[in-house]
């Protein structure tokens, strides 16, 4: 399959970037140096191309019914302008991806939802949500509308103040995961109090025809999906495919420590499963971990007890930035998940020393 | 982009080059190499002492986003490393050629010097 190229795939190669693919997208991982983005994010703003993030818009009289059955969170509580992050989960309550469902205003007169699946799970998201709405008989549009916008995230301590400079309305009163529809440059973007850096900023979608104007307004640090990797794991953020995946690692979001996600009270897929669960308790959970030996842990590498008895599987792993220090997630015994607990992670066939930790491993706006 | 490519040292295909001054080989990775990496966090490297024979695993460079293993260009014994490295590994980054080098051997064999990539076998390679 061919790989599926970003808006600004052109103007990225010209700033130099590093690509790599994602999801089956062609995406720039790389535009100055990690570490360069990852400070620039951290003490001032920087700017993401996420248009590999998949949009699904969802409209109609029984929009939020189904929203509700197929999402962990209560979307009644969303009013317009509002957000939520959680999980969909299969009837078994394991995770198959996690997104952050936007409330638009009301499109005649009904219910709309914009939710944002990973990248390459787009057309089985819409697919999963077409089959559920003829089978339970719902009054619904679904659109996939991945290939019409493009996604933009500006994050930093400086990114609102960037953001608000170019939107006609003002946004910077917007509360964490707030969005309104905002004019820039004569061209309607959904603008939203979210990000996935553990910093303050926004994330903007815009219409695929106009990505380039829109980015090319923002004078900040351009920033890759390596940056964007190193700033989530250090906010203690989930990367799905890797810190779960549906075929390979199947977790339940208690186990993932996205718990907060499930609403119980509420009619989802998985329901069922998942109040069995959180009766009964999970076996092994994510954990935060630092590494006190030199080293890097990383994807795969094996978690061992101080007997170097393999427990667990480190998911995500980098050399902090901010921190100078080796930090990762490991699904471990919860025997074994209390901070402070000495691990063990094999880096290459030698025995590092680790502890682990609570996340997020910094201070998050 | 077009790379650093001195031509006072030969080269490995795997990116190590080799400087040799009265019989010591100078070793460390190309600037090609290190801008491949990206940011440099952790340099491994062997004992000072160590015996190594040619293009045998000496040790690990790790950057956030890769990890690579490092070969020997040169038989011989490890005569000294840098240890700078070890709190500075982002001297790979910025001075791959010179403050960046990783270790020195006492060659066994001169031959085996010559017959590594000259510096315009390896900017073809590169290329």
């Amino acid at each position: 399959m061919p790989l599926q190229t970003p808006p600004l795939r052109g103007i990225h190669d010209e700033r130099g970037a590093k690509f790599t693919e994602f999801g089956g997208w062609d995406m720039p991982v790389e535009f100055d140096s990690i570490q360069t983005e990852h400070e620039a994010v951290r003490g001032d703003a920087g700017i993401f191309d996420v248009s590999h993030m998949g949009q699904i818009h969802v409209s109609g009289p029984d929009a939020t019914t189904l929203m509700q059955r197929l999402t962990t969170n209560d979307v009644s509580r969303l009013d317009v302008g509002d957000s939520q992050y959680a999980a969909i989960t299969d009837e078994d309550g394991i995770i198959i991806d996690d997104t952050v469902v936007y409330r638009l205003p009301d499109e005649d007169g009904e219910p709309t939802y914009l939710f944002v699946p990973n990248a390459g799970t787009d057309e089985e998201t819409h697919e999963r949500w077409i089959s559920y709405r003829n089978d339970l008989d719902l009054e619904a549009t679904v659109d996939n509308r991945t290939d019409e916008y493009a996604m933009f995230a500006v994050q930093g301590p400086s990114a609102p103040d960037l953001v608000e400079a170019e939107t006609d309305e003002s946004v910077t009163d917007l509360s964490r995961f707030e969005a309104q529809y905002a004019t820039i440059d004569g061209i309607d973007c959904w603008t939203a109090r979210t990000g996935y850096t553990g910093e303050d900023g926004f994330e903007l979608i815009v219409p695929w025809t106009e990505a380039e104007h829109i980015w090319s307004l923002f004078d900040c640090q351009p920033c890759g999906l390596g940056a964007r990797d190193t700033l989530r794991i250090e906010a203690g953020l989930l990367l799905a495919g890797q810190d779960f995946d549906h075929e390979d690692d199947p977790r339940n979001p208690y186990e993932a420590g996205i718990g907060f996600t499930v609403d119980l009270e509420t009619e989802f897929v998985g329901r069922d499963a998942l109040a069995e669960v959180k009766e009964e308790g999970v076996e092994e959970k994510l954990v935060g971990f630092q590494l006190i030996d030199r080293g890097v842990p990383r994807h795969g590498y094996d978690v061992t007890n101080t007997d170097s008895r393999v427990i667990g599987t480190v998911t995500s792993g980098t050399m902090s930035p901010t921190l100078e220090q080796a930090i990762g997630f490991a699904y471990v015994p919860v025997e074994y998940s209390d901070p402070g607990t000495t691990l063990q992670v094999v880096v290459r066939g030698r025995s590092k020393k680790a502890r682990v930790e609570t996340t997020p491993f910094i201070d998050t706006a | 982009m077009s790379f650093d490519v001195p031509d006072d040292r030969r080269y490995l295909e795997s990116h190590e080059w080799a400087e040799e001054t009265d019989g010591v080989v100078r070793v460390g990775i190309s600037d090609f190499a290190q801008d491949e990496l990206g940011d440099v966090v952790f340099v491994e490297l062997p004992d000072e002492g160590d015996d190594l024979a040619q293009e045998e695993e000496f040790g690990v460079i790790e950057s956030i986003k890769a990890v690579s293993d490092l070969y020997a260009p040169v038989s011989g014994e490890v005569v000294s490393i840098n240890e700078d490295l070890f709190d500075a590994p982002e001297l790979v980054n910025e001075d791959p050629f010179g403050d960046g080098w990783m270790l020195e051997i006492e060659a066994d064999d001169a031959d085996e010097l010559e017959a590594l990539l000259s510096a315009d076998e390896y900017e073809d390679q590169i290329a």
